[in-house]
């Protein structure tokens, strides 16, 4: 009996002392139930196809900040590696028939190879080289794509694959539980030894090299993991709406995807995620609507240049800073209500 | 074929360089990676089109016009958009990304979304070694030769080319001797987006003229600002002139080349980065800290 208790009461002890003491964690948890729920309670195919396409882009934003916000390798070629999986997953269902559940996951992997392949010349160049190089990569996969058009469908692309499983809410509960389960993933990796490492390259290379960290390493790893899930993301978005074409290896994707997670705040892996959550539905709403419709990559613009005047570090650090405090002694958060640290005791403010 | 790449190439190349000079002077001064430069060559081909076909604008008086109008328009933005978050570097990216996004969607609305053309200065072709010139392109080759010198002759036998390049340099000692190094900065945003606008003003009859013109020549301009060193003005030039005939090789002598010049001249970017990694005339910097 005791030991049937003590399950629940160990999440129940984490729940209230690690995520209900803090409002940003409180919140994640609220989203997160909502999100779950929303298809039991409200079921309109066009907003859950919405918030399907919002999650995938979520991982996509996801996996940017994990290599340029947390180790500094700002990829301005993001795309390739949507594209990479994109187009791995709908040539191998396409030409051998294979089922999602497997091209899927090959998709991510032959994107993560992607990811170390173009991480090794991008170790020799830093900073505003690393970027503007590697919007290169996606457009010289471009370009061989429309050399090949018989194997590759050149400008049409590869239409007519077949979705994860049958159905909207089907679909709806594939994009937004990977979503999460992948986000946190990536949340926990940033949070983790390896995640500090990732911080100290950013911070100073040299100092991190001095201190005896293979840098070389942790950076391939950086550009691989987030291949990895770039990857899925993309292999997702191509069965999700049903063809893989050269629209996803854009440079106005690769764009996207920074001006998502930065919009959001870098090296925070959540920052991304919520501006993806407000920004894309944002673009769609606009969209059905008649009046903005001509405008509203030009009011997605606007929008994006005035919270960046007020808010230069991005929505969620700006946010945070406003409803949690951190400690001046152990540097620990505690939520704004709060007069001392809920971890030293020491005076707030 | 061989005369079709030599003519050409000059061409591309000058063109080019007129855009990666620019790229590279904002760079080196103020470190801005400015992702609108060409959304500024795309905006004086409108004014240019706006002026002439839609004003009736004379072309002598339209040209000097759309240039200015183009250069007041990049120093508005940067006092009230680039200036506030100079000290965040990403903020400063995707600052000029959403105005080059602004600029080409407020084109798209205001002229639509279809190819416009805009009459040659001066109509005829001639021959050059055995190849049909028309008169416009060697008007283009005429203009941007003039440019570039007087871009030459502007930094390296003025006082205020001494600042730019005492900035480029090093800002804090320009400061210490007494420069105004923001308003410096500005000359150089306005010398720069200057270039781009005279370089949009002359394609503009050549090339077609579209919303979405802006964003194969800043693909193009990164990699030959890349491929000749960030900040050097003459490895943007050099630069500009191998990838301008790199392309032309690719697109007279390889099949199928037309689709492979982007590829072609972006994967010999990223070759010399592999052996050079600070490009062809780049200065190893410090590590910046």
């Amino acid at each position: 009996m005791k030991a049937l208790l003590a399950l629940p009461q160990w999440l129940w002890a984490q729940l209230r002392h690690e995520v209900l003491v803090l409002p940003s964690r409180s919140f994640v948890l609220i989203a997160t139930i909502v999100l779950l729920a929303l298809p039991l309670a409200y079921d309109d195919p066009y907003v859950l196809r919405i918030i399907t396409m919002t999650a995938i882009f979520a991982i996509f934003a996801a996996s940017w900040d994990l290599l340029a916000g947390f180790t500094g390798q700002v990829n301005f070629g993001h795309a390739l590696f949507f594209g990479v999986g994109a187009y791995t997953s709908a040539l191998l269902s396409h030409h051998l028939g294979w089922v999602p559940w497997l091209t899927l996951p090959i998709g991510a992997v032959v994107a993560m190879a992607a990811g170390f392949l173009v991480g090794i010349p991008c170790l020799r160049l830093r900073g505003s080289y690393l970027s503007l190089a590697t919007l290169a990569f996606p457009l010289i996969l471009t370009g061989l794509l429309f050399a090949f058009p018989d194997f590759s469908g050149g400008e049409l692309g590869i239409s007519g694959l077949k979705r994860v499983v049958i159905g909207t809410i089907g679909n709806y509960y594939v994009a937004v539980v990977l979503m999460l389960v992948l986000c946190f993933g990536m949340w926990k990796i940033g949070d983790s030894h390896t995640g500090l490492i990732f911080h100290a390259i950013r911070e100073d290379e040299v100092a991190c090299r001095a201190s005896g960290i293979n840098t070389t390493r942790y950076k391939l790893l950086a550009f691989t993991l987030s291949g990895l899930f770039a990857g899925l993301s993309g292999a997702l978005f191509a069965h999700f709406l049903r063809v893989a074409g050269p629209s996803s290896l854009e440079v106005a994707l690769s764009f996207q995807v920074v001006i998502w997670a930065i919009f959001g705040g870098v090296a925070t892996i959540y920052g991304p995620v919520i501006a993806v959550f407000l920004l894309y539905p944002l673009t769609e709403i606009l969209a059905s609507i008649e009046v903005f419709k001509e405008i509203r990559l030009l009011m997605f613009a606007v929008i994006v240049l005035l919270v960046l005047l007020f808010m230069p570090q991005g929505l969620t650090p700006w946010i945070r800073d406003k409803i949690e405090l951190v400690c001046p002694r152990c540097k620990n958060r505690s939520g704004f209500t709060r007069h001392q640290c809920r971890l030293c005791g020491a005076e707030l403010r | 074929m061989f005369q079709d790449i030599l003519i050409s190439g000059l061409i591309n190349g000058g063109v080019y360089a007129l855009l990666a000079i620019g790229f590279s002077l904002i760079f080196g001064v103020a470190r801005i990676v400015n992702i609108a430069h060409t959304a500024f060559y795309m905006l004086a081909s409108y004014a240019l089109y706006g002026l002439l076909v839609v004003g009736g604008v004379p072309l002598l008086l339209a040209i000097p016009l759309a240039v200015v109008a183009v250069v007041a328009l990049s120093l508005l933005c940067y006092k009230l958009v680039i200036e506030p978050v100079r000290q965040h570097e990403s903020a400063v990216l995707i600052a000029t990304i959403a105005l080059a996004l602004i600029f080409q969607e407020s084109l798209l609305v205001s002229f639509g979304g279809h190819f416009l053309g805009i009459p040659n200065a001066v109509e005829g072709v001639v021959s050059i070694i055995g190849v049909r010139v028309s008169y416009q392109r060697l008007i283009i080759l005429l203009v941007v030769a003039i440019t570039l010198v007087a871009t030459w002759y502007l930094l390296n036998r003025t006082r205020l080319g001494l600042a730019i390049r005492a900035s480029a340099n090093d800002q804090e000692i320009a400061n210490l001797m007494g420069m105004n190094v923001n308003r410096v900065a500005m000359y150089t945003v306005g010398i720069s987006v200057g270039l781009a606008a005279i370089a949009g003003v002359v394609v503009a009859p050549v090339f077609v003229v579209d919303p979405l013109m802006w964003l194969s020549p800043l693909v193009t301009m990164l990699a030959i600002v890349v491929l000749g060193g960030l900040g050097s003005l003459k490895g943007s030039l050099i630069g500009a002139f191998i990838i301008g005939y790199v392309e032309a090789i690719t697109v007279f002598a390889v099949p199928s080349g037309s689709y492979l010049k982007g590829a072609v001249a972006l994967s010999i970017m990223i070759l010399v980065l592999l052996i050079r990694p600070e490009g062809l005339f780049g200065v190893v910097f410090e590590e910046e800290r």
